[in-house]
């Protein structure tokens, strides 16, 4: 394409085929004690 | 909102809010952008016939065509359906452990009320501790990483305690095959050696609180005489990093307040003691506090974020990169869409224990006796409450649903929410702007890495 370059191929969607095991860390028990944020965490199954 | 677009160190950046997918664009797709969905290409060019070609209009319009058809632009939201037929059980397999109602320090920000929750100062017993482990592992059902984090008040006021604690965790750990990480908050001045071996070998992460500059710690992060913390945490906080070997966690983590709405300078500061993994986090405080955060600091509060962006750009192409918590998102993974959908967790998956084994969503809502959710020895006695927190999340926040933000954030800090709104469903609309930029932020990043 000449005017769109696309850097991310919609990783959010394609993450529906894992399966959801929730073994990922809950974000207050990394740095933050106020403001949370999900999508900085890991994912435990990649 | 199905897409968002903004500006950043010199590039277009356009979001597609469900898919995920983002795309550095044009100018000419940019202004595009504004009419593609209300407005045919006819009426397209005529608006913007003074700025660009008729040609050039064509292809851009061509090539958003293609991503939309691709499902990489104006997609639709395909996960509702996934959290609201979710009846399954949930399991608590993570733990704030309150191993000290007491501080050494009252900073003058601190949520817990100088550490007490505006309760009595107590520590917690290794038979409270014990307990928890045990409550925890009953909890957790099939999920294999358990968390617990040791935090208070300061911890370290009762390290007995944490280390029985971690004794314990470990011999049931071999025997029910969990895998337990631990992470202590301290304030860091009660570290010596003995107890930052213990903290290296035994934490997975641990979080050590400075707020930057000597003269910004010191004026809020104060001991009972009144005198500041900076020249015996730096160098106690220095000497804990070193001994984190490659690959374990740690984070130098601060707080800014409206006494320094330039905080970029404090995490300037920390990167440049060489802190490789740094945290500065807006204070939360009610309006009326002297310290607190209000919109007309927004303006300002921004301008850091883009500096810091750059700046961290910068020091990653010079090899002197650090990571920057919340902008810690990677763009091309991170947590699946059945976690962002479902929040941070709070009350189902995650609770806060206090010294006497009562339980309550989070660390944030510790001494509110609405939310007690029950106590380690006894159990869970208000099970409408873990209800209520599970289906607290985007798809029951309406205005999570108009923003854009909604995978990133996943509905923000339910304590936050609730403090400032009284319900857990409203945002608290200051955090949400700041979580906005700084999405903005962590994305340009990695966009104009990749970019180069």
């Amino acid at each position: 394409m000449k005017h769109i370059k696309t850097i991310n191929m919609g990783a959010l969607k394609n993450s529906i085929a894992k399966p959801g095991c929730k073994e990922c860390a809950n974000s207050c028990q990394s740095a933050c004690k106020t403001s949370c944020t999900v999508a900085n965490l890991e994912c435990e199954n990649r | 909102m199905k897409l968002h677009k903004f500006k950043q160190m010199g590039m277009n950046i356009v979001i597609d809010v469900n898919s995920g997918a983002i795309h550095i664009v044009d100018d000419i797709v940019y202004d595009v952008l504004d009419y593609y969905k209300y407005k045919d290409l006819s009426e397209i060019l005529l608006n913007l016939k003074d700025k660009y070609t008729e040609e050039q209009i064509e292809e851009a319009y061509n090539e958003i065509k293609q991503l939309e058809e691709e499902g990489l632009l104006y997609t639709e939201d395909p996960y509702k359906n996934i959290i609201l037929n979710d009846n399954g059980p949930s399991y608590i397999k993570a733990m704030c452990l309150n191993i000290a109602h007491d501080c050494n320090l009252k900073c003058k920000y601190c949520f817990a009320s100088e550490g007490d929750y505006k309760g009595e100062r107590k520590l917690m017993s290794p038979e409270v501790g014990k307990r928890a482990v045990d409550f925890v592992i009953e909890n957790a059902g099939p999920r294999k990483n358990v968390e617990i984090d040791l935090f208070g008040g300061e911890p370290l006021m009762n390290f007995n305690t944490v280390k029985e604690i971690v004794e314990y965790a470990r011999k049931r750990e071999k025997e029910t095959g969990k895998n337990i990480r631990f992470t202590i908050t301290t304030n860091a001045t009660l570290l010596n050696d003995e107890k930052m071996e213990f903290i290296d070998e035994n934490m997975g992460n641990v979080v050590l609180s400075i707020d930057g500059r000597k003269e910004v710690n010191d004026k809020i992060r104060i001991r009972y005489d009144g005198t500041g913390t900076f020249d015996d945490i730096l160098p106690k906080i220095k000497a804990m990093v070193e001994k984190r070997k490659e690959g374990k966690q740690y984070y130098v983590r601060g707080t800014f307040t409206r006494e320094n709405l330039d905080f970029y300078n404090d995490v300037m500061m920390l990167a440049d003691e060489g802190f490789k993994e740094i945290s500065i986090e807006p204070v939360v405080l009610e309006d009326k506090h002297p310290l607190s955060l209000r919109e007309e600091d927004l303006d300002t509060i921004f301008e850091q974020y883009d500096k810091l962006a750059e700046e961290i750009v910068n020091r990653e192409k010079q090899g002197k990169g650090f990571k920057f918590y919340h902008f810690n998102i990677d763009v091309n993974g991170g947590p699946c869409v059945y976690k962002r959908i479902s929040g941070c967790g709070a009350g189902y998956e995650y609770v806060a224990v206090t010294p006497d084994g009562d339980i309550y969503p989070c660390h944030q809502f510790v001494g509110n006796e609405e939310f007690k959710l029950g106590n380690v020895f006894d159990g869970i006695s208000n099970d409408e409450l873990i209800k209520t927190f599970k289906n607290g999340h985007i798809y029951n926040k309406p205005k999570c649903m108009e923003c854009w933000a909604r995978f990133y954030c996943s509905g923000g800090c339910q304590a936050n929410n609730y403090s400032f709104n009284k319900d857990i469903h409203i945002p608290y609309e200051l955090g949400c702007k700041m979580m906005k930029k700084r999405v903005e932020c962590a994305i340009a990043i990695k966009a104009k890495l990749m970019e180069e």
